[in-house]
């Protein structure tokens, strides 16, 4: 079912929660609502559902304005932040109620059920109640009863924010394949840069209310709209330049920037920009390697200069192996690309190249 | 009691004992305490009413409690417990629900005039009415013209028992609902559920215990009410005694007999206390027993987090 946000505005007394807020859901979109805590997402979702009003502006699901629709007949599934379930209600019960109150037959109440508790894997817990179970169930429940009276659209308040770090990781693989499999027009909001982009087909950045950008996950990764999406999607180094015919510097740094007026300038690099070799000559700059973080397959190193500079970068383990890494090391690095910075919500220029482009690998973003 | 330093340093982890696990003599000392008092408190005396009861044998017990004044006293209080408990329910359910989950003006103001009764002593509750509804009172010639006994009549007495009881439901429900919060219902509401349908399967379940215990200190309120409902009854005996007028009566009655006569009625009293404890102790049983048997219901067939995973790897 696609979804229209038509200009929609929410103040709560003088807060503005939500400012002029515009994006469009195809149908059987998976789409996450992304921005830091405070930024009107959740809001917004909540208007989707109709649990609030919007103060001006129109919601559309498939092309019917629903804003004085009531909540229980919007048709949309929606999964609380803390799941809400119905604590008096076995997990059978709390699946059926959808059904119970759009007076299903009590047969296809069961088989629809059944149905949800097989494609959930909740089968054997249908008599326990919400405190008798795990974390990870409680949000299958949850999902389970949103879904059962087929909901056009299923909407979920930061679905994995209650659960520890490892269920959680299941639980979004998990997702993407319910997804795919039910194909329903899915939104979630997170607050959660890395959930964001591994689980959405496209990402609305929402912050101070407003709309930072919209986008695949590559798109916001690889071409931040403003600085503010730029430092919230992945790591990134800032450094304040002072430019000076062309060169920009700062410490033992310096930066071809022709084109740019005098004055102070903020760039920005990504971690996987910056080159680093064992032999203390093939590089501009000298650095001691003082801390290694193991994030998996790839490294995240700190690395000091001299001037007391400290940077951030990304190396493989096999090149940390290769390389005889270690902390406390001497290393020589460059910095392969970076970003000018211009002032939020100001359009960025194209990437400034400072030596060669080499476009960056997915799963380079955490 | 904290390890000392000298302790951490040989790394003396066998004295890692909480404070609560030092000292027997302690924990049995404060259960002792505890044990004397209920003992000497709540369980001899309850001994004694039916001990007193029973004193003339059980045929003069039985005597006394079919007594027409006695059956009366019975019928009054059946009545006046049955018209202000729903009520009270009904307006601590409207209550708490307002407070609980609506922010207005004059919320503070409503919280305290709650409470109130606790306040007042009953004696001076009952003079309110008679002042109010009384012959020489406010509305009293009114009332008299239109023949409309409220004051020494029992309409009077359910007023004033239903002033002293008003906080018992709302005070117990107020906490609950707050803890509850409002996230069950709009879970409700986005699964299509009307306001009715709302209350009666998720808000009504999920305060039961709350409205449970607040019912059961309402009755046994309205039931053994004496100051407030004394001021108003009148004392007319056989028509506007309650149990508990009716005890005090036989109490002060001129004969010994008279004395056994009233600990029978207050055995009632008592009993009807016991029965209330015991039926709310059957109904928790009853919610852990079926707490249990969901728990114990088929385990998936294996952590089913764990299948996700699998699956998920494949």
């Amino acid at each position: 079912m696609s979804i229209e946000i038509k200009n929609i505005s929410k103040s709560f007394g003088n807060v503005v929660a939500v400012n002029s807020v515009n994006f469009s859901i195809q149908h059987g979109e998976l789409m996450a609502l992304l921005g830091p805590s405070g930024g009107g997402k959740t809001t917004v979702l909540r208007m989707i559902a109709g649990l609030e009003m919007p103060t001006s502006g129109d919601i559309l699901i498939r092309g019917q304005r629903v804003n004085d629709v009531s909540v229980q007949e919007r048709n949309i599934g929606f999964v609380f932040q803390n799941y809400a379930l119905f604590k008096n209600m076995s997990v059978y019960k709390n699946i059926a109620f959808g059904l119970k109150i759009k007076k299903w037959k009590r047969k296809d109440q069961k088989a629809r059920v059944a149905e949800l508790l097989e494609l959930l894997e909740l089968k054997g817990l249908e008599r326990r109640y919400p405190h008798q179970l795990s974390g990870g169930q409680r949000q299958r429940v949850a999902i389970a009863r949103a879904l059962a009276p087929k909901p056009a659209v299923l909407l979920l308040d930061e679905p994995f924010g209650a659960v520890d770090a490892k269920i959680r990781q299941e639980l979004r693989e998990w997702l993407v394949r319910l997804h795919h499999d039910l194909n329903v027009t899915t939104v979630f909001v997170t607050h959660d840069q890395e959930e964001a982009m591994e689980v959405s087909n496209r990402i609305v950045i929402i912050a101070r209310g407003r709309i930072e950008q919209i986008g695949t996950p590559r798109e916001v990764y690889e071409q931040p709209a403003n600085e503010f999406v730029a430092r919230f999607i992945g790591v990134m180094n800032i450094l304040e330049l002072e430019v000076r015919n062309g060169i920009g510097q700062v410490g033992e740094m310096r930066f071809q920037l022709p084109n740019v007026v005098d004055g102070q300038v903020r760039i920005g690099f990504r971690p996987y920009a910056v080159q680093i070799s064992s032999d203390l000559s093939q590089y501009a700059y000298r650095a001691i390697l003082r801390r290694t973080f193991f994030l998996g397959v790839m490294l995240r190193v700190e690395l000091e200069l001299p001037s007391g500079l400290v940077i951030r970068a990304r190396i493989t383990k096999e090149d940390y192996g290769r390389l005889g890494l270690q902390d406390g090391r001497q290393v020589s690095c460059q910095i392969r690309q970076i970003r000018l910075l211009a002032h939020d919500n100001a359009a960025l220029g194209p990437e400034h190249l400072t030596t060669y482009d080499v476009p960056p690998s997915i799963a380079e973003g955490i | 009691m904290a390890a000392t330093p000298k302790n951490n340093a040989l790394g003396d982890t066998a004295k890692s004992q909480r404070a609560s696990d030092d000292s027997p003599l302690a924990k049995w000392l404060l259960i002792g305490t505890a044990l004397a008092f209920v003992t000497l408190f709540l369980l001899l005396p309850l001994l004694n009413v039916f001990y007193q009861a029973l004193a003339k044998g059980l045929a003069f017990y039985k005597e006394s409690l079919v007594d027409p004044d006695s059956i009366s006293a019975i019928k009054l209080t059946l009545l006046i417990a049955g018209i202000s408990v729903p009520l009270n329910i009904l307006f601590g359910l409207a209550a708490s629900w307002a407070i609980a989950k609506f922010e207005f003006t004059g919320k503070a103001f409503l919280i305290t005039l709650i409470d109130l009764p606790f306040a007042v002593s009953p004696v001076v509750a009952g003079l309110m009415f008679v002042v109010l509804f009384g012959r020489q009172g406010f509305f009293g010639s009114w009332l008299d013209a239109h023949e409309i006994k409220i004051i020494f009549a029992a309409p009077g007495m359910v007023l004033a028992t239903i002033f002293v009881t008003f906080p018992f439901v709302a005070r117990e429900l107020i906490p609950v609902m707050q803890a509850t919060g409002s996230e069950q219902e709009q879970a409700a509401l986005t699964l299509g559920a009307s306001g009715w349908k709302i209350f009666w399967h998720v808000t009504l379940p999920s305060v039961k215990w709350g409205l449970i215990y607040g019912v059961i200190l309402c009755n046994a309120r309205a039931m053994g009410e004496f100051g407030a409902v004394s001021v108003v009854s009148g004392h007319i005996t056989g028509e506007t005694d309650t149990l508990p007028l009716r005890v005090e009566k036989l109490y002060h009655g001129a004969t010994g007999a008279s004395a056994v006569a009233a600990f029978s009625v207050a055995s009632l009293l008592a009993l009807l206390a016991l029965v209330t404890l015991v039926l709310k102790t059957l109904l928790e049983w009853k919610t852990e027993r079926d707490y249990a048997r969901a728990q114990k219901a088929i385990e998936p067939s294996a952590e089913s987090d764990t299948i996700i995973l699998a699956k998920s790897l494949q």
